[in-house]
């Protein structure tokens, strides 16, 4: 039938895709568990709860920018926003986040500014590469959806 | 007369005639040389008897020496009788004389019947000797003819020690010409035409002259209408090898037809006695001027040779005939190979060239569909979106075009392998209906689908192509169904009833390990007319008349359902009651078991299948408190997928704001303060039986956490990350026994 090859061909790229990200790292079994959790009752409930972690992360690195620096870090502060980091990255399976959150910490603990500093800015790279790519994974989804839903010429 | 009576006085005898002295003398001496001879002779006999042990008559011979020593007595006597003798010795020689007259005439008597005898043996003897020469003869004869046998075996030795023709027939008339010691030996074939025979071999000439005679010459019909060796005149043509000069007497010629056996002939049954009609002819000639004949026995040489020589010559022509097969093969050998290699060639040219236009014409294609989906979603007008939505249509139908076309070249030269990997066999039937809802929905049709409780979960297989198949199938009967229903169903056939579908060409076998499925979709739709059957499965034909093709299709998709069905070592075929009446169509394949179950490629389950669990739930209040936003989301929606009904707070007053007697439990995330507003929660609520359960979710795997959360009365601690089997257990598990400490 018109499309179906096509459908098919973007299945696999998804699939593909998204072993990849298993494969590499950046995503954990809990990610699977919240696609278990989406169905025809909550269709968007991946994409929601991903962009509810993006909009969180974003903000708790805005904080841990402006509470780290070299004369009076609070590191108590810093310790509980990266605790925040930590559970929402936990939360939607973003692994490569979560454990250099907890190196953060450890930091945090032994009140090492270089330390943490170093941690800040690998979490940006981690939090950044994570984001791009599940950005991408919905793009993905989004195509499969339109092409599954255009397959038919009627 | 006075002298006597004197002599009576004195009882003398005087001899009746005057003694004359020398006459007496000799008388006297011949009478001793007599009885001398006459005692010899019996002793002489005795002696050569004796000597001999063969002699019957010895009564004979006993009578005769009496007889010749009786004669000698009296012969000797009468030496004594010369003289003045006595009385006695009178008296001795009368007896002597009677007894041997007695002796002689009994002998006599008996020589009468002896004497025949004797010579009857004489008879015999001679009668002895012709039949020894007569035996002597005849041993000549068979010796003759063992070593005529002797000649042929050497001869049929020669001649079929080799293969080749020549050097069979060259050997023959060397051979014979030995042995016989002929003076020239020649061998006439037949021409091509049948109607000549032509001089091929001589034994003398080196290169015989293309001399030819025609083949109806009488003396030519006589020889080859026997099967003996026959004489013919030297005058005959055949015979005249030779410029006659007429000085000599040409020997003898004896003529002798040899059948040329063609292979055609040979039936294994069926000698050919009879059928063969080309002979050839072999004339053979005694040397001139002597008088030597032909004997029986040479002739007889000849007619054995004459077929050995046959056989030898068929052999010969086998062999060339195996020899040329074999070359000619040889040849075609080359040939092939080389055609194959060229073909190969070819095959792999046109494989590359497909592969290039393949992911050149993908490229662009898989641009403008996913480009045009993606416009799709933006903000448009409506006439902008009913143009994309055709841009996207004819995209797709282009694409699909374009993977049948490439697929099915692929698929004709047999280079299309199958892939094998383990998939969900369910979820594939489901993707297939959740495709074609959307157009049977809108064409009002009902589509179901039956899956068998035997199908397994997951399948051994190419689950690309089987869902291409089942889609391609099923999207038929919603395209030419224009009202009804259309149902789906799967099915494994079980071992026992594989004989039933068992056709000309397909011939299942049940094997371990693997299964066959069997998919049927039925359609009420306008059905198949029985001349249009046939066709069906053949590329490119539409049974639809050209105005209805806008239904879209090339009319490659059954015949490469065809192939894909093939491959997979099974068999599609279409039933229709006629045109009208609707059709079902159903194919079996073959899969195989998965090693472990639950063994899929891709790592996240496929939306489709989830855990749609029945949900015993229903509609259980729950408190969910979690300061992190992600996390409560998290929670919430894991609770909701459990059907339960979820309250979040985001604080610990916000949570002693809306707890209460509704919440059966309270999932508290572990922080700071999440021991104190366990006690709160506690408090607030004693120890009634509907008090809400407090349970804590954390990450937390040491001790000290597991126990403050006793210490502070909590009911339970779950351990993250929670996968939805867990918190289903967890929930269970709380409900019953209203408490719950995961082994940390």
């Amino acid at each position: 039938m018109a499309g179906s090859g096509l459908v098919l061909q973007l299945q696999k790229q998804l699939g593909d895709y998204t072993t990849s990200l298993f494969n590499e790292g950046f995503l954990d079994d809990q990610f699977n568990q919240l696609q278990q959790l989406q169905d025809e009752s909550n269709p968007d409930f991946v994409v929601e709860v991903v962009s509810l972690f993006f909009e969180d992360s974003d903000r708790l690195l805005n904080e841990l920018a402006k509470a780290l620096n070299y004369q009076n870090t609070d590191f108590r502060k810093v310790d509980a926003h990266v605790h925040q980091l930590k559970g929402s990255s936990s939360s939607i399976g973003a692994q490569r986040v979560q454990r250099v959150c907890i190196a953060f910490r450890n930091h945090c603990e032994a009140q090492n500014i270089e330390g943490c500093l170093n941690c800040l800015q690998q979490v940006k790279q981690e939090y950044t590469l994570v984001k791009n790519k599940l950005e991408t994974l919905f793009k993905l989804e989004r195509q499969l959806l339109a092409a599954r839903r255009s397959s038919f010429p009627m | 007369m006075a002298q006597s009576f004197i002599m009576e006085s004195c009882n003398c005898i005087e001899p009746q005639w005057p003694a004359d002295e020398l006459l007496m003398k000799y008388q006297y001496i011949s009478d001793f040389f007599i009885a001398l001879a006459y005692f010899s002779i019996p002793l002489e006999l005795i002696y050569f008897v004796k000597k001999s042990a063969v002699f019957p008559y010895r009564w004979v011979l006993v009578q005769f020496g009496a007889f010749i020593v009786l004669c000698g007595a009296t012969h000797l006597i009468n030496l004594w009788t010369f003289t003045m003798h006595s009385r006695t010795v009178a008296v001795v020689m009368t007896t002597a004389k009677v007894l041997t007259a007695a002796v002689s005439c009994a002998t006599a008597l008996m020589l009468v019947h002896i004497i025949p005898d004797l010579l009857s043996v004489k008879t015999r003897e001679l009668f002895l000797k012709n039949k020894a020469a007569e035996l002597d003869r005849e041993m000549g004869l068979i010796r003759t003819q063992e070593e005529t046998g002797r000649h042929v075996r050497m001869l049929t030795h020669e001649i079929r020690s080799t293969l080749d023709r020549h050097t069979i027939l060259r050997t023959t008339l060397v051979e014979l010409g030995r042995t016989l010691a002929l003076e020239e030996c020649a061998l006439w074939m037949p021409t091509r035409t049948g109607l000549e025979l032509q001089l091929s071999y001589t034994l003398r000439q080196q290169n015989p002259v293309g001399y030819t005679v025609p083949i109806h010459l009488p003396v030519i019909n006589q020889v080859f209408g026997s099967n003996r060796a026959l004489k013919i005149s030297p005058n005959s043509p055949v015979a005249r090898l030779r410029p006659i000069s007429g000085k000599y007497v040409p020997g003898e010629v004896v003529a002798v037809r040899v059948p040329l056996l063609h292979l055609s002939n040979f039936q294994i049954n069926d000698w050919p006695e009879l059928s063969t009609k080309r002979y050839a002819l072999m004339v053979l000639m005694l040397p001139s001027n002597s008088a030597r004949q032909w004997h029986v026995h040479e002739l007889e040489l000849v007619e054995v040779v004459a077929d050995q020589v046959a056989v030898a010559l068929s052999h010969a022509a086998i062999l060339e005939e195996s020899m040329r097969a074999r070359d000619l093969l040889f040849e075609q050998n080359v040939a092939l190979d080389l055609a194959r290699r060229e073909a190969e060639t070819a095959i792999r040219a046109r494989n590359d060239f497909l592969a290039v236009m393949n992911h050149e014409m993908r490229t662009p294609m898989h641009a403008i569909i996913a480009l045009s989906s993606l416009l799709q979603e933006t903000e448009l007008t409506p006439e902008q979106r009913l143009m994309v939505e055709t841009i996207l249509k004819s995209s797709n139908l282009l694409a699909t075009l374009i993977n049948d076309v490439l697929d099915l070249s692929r698929l004709e030269d047999g280079s299309l392998q199958l892939e094998k990997g383990t998939f969900n066999l369910h979820s594939v039937f489901k993707e297939v209906l959740n495709l074609i809802k959307p157009v049977a929905s809108v064409k009002k049709l009902l589509v179901t689908l039956n899956i068998a409780s035997d199908v397994p979960v997951y399948a051994v297989g190419d689950e690309k192509r089987l869902m291409q198949t089942i889609l391609n199938v099923s999207g038929n009967a919603v395209k030419f169904s224009k009202e009804g229903s259309i149902s789906m169903a799967a099915s494994v056939i079980k071992p026992e009833s594989l004989r039933e579908y068992r056709t000309a060409e397909f011939f299942p076998v049940p094997s371990e390990g693997q299964f066959y499925l069997r998919v049927q979709v039925k359609d009420m739709g306008s059905g198949i007319s029985p001349q249009d059957m046939p066709k069906l499965f053949t590329k490119f034909t539409q049974t639809q008349p050209l105005a209805t093709r806008n239904s879209g299709g090339s009319g490659l998709g059954l015949a490469i359902c065809k192939r894909f069905v093939n491959l997979m070592d099974g068999s599609i075929w279409v039933d229709s009651d006629g045109l009208g009446k609707g059709c079902t169509a159903s194919f079996i394949v073959k899969l195989g078991f998965p090693e472990r179950p639950y063994e899929t490629k891709l790592p996240f389950a496929p939306k489709v299948q989830g855990n749609h669990i029945q949900t015993n739930f229903g509609g259980l209040k729950v408190l969910v408190m979690d300061d992190n936003g992600v996390g409560r989301s998290v929670t919430k929606g894991l609770l909701i997928h459990l059907g339960c009904d979820v309250t979040t707070v985001g604080s610990s007053d916000d949570c002693m704001r809306t707890v209460s007697l509704e919440h059966k439990v309270v999932f508290i995330d572990v922080s700071m303060d999440c021991y104190e507003l366990a006690s709160r929660v506690r408090e607030r609520f004693g120890k009634r039986q509907e008090r809400p359960l407090v349970v804590a979710l954390t990450g937390n795997t040491d001790k000290a956490t597991k126990d403050n959360c006793i210490r502070f009365g909590l009911d339970g601690v779950i351990l993250k990350p929670i996968s939805v089997d867990k918190m289903r257990n967890v929930l269970a598990e709380l409900l019953e026994h209203r408490v719950l400490f995961e082994a940390m």
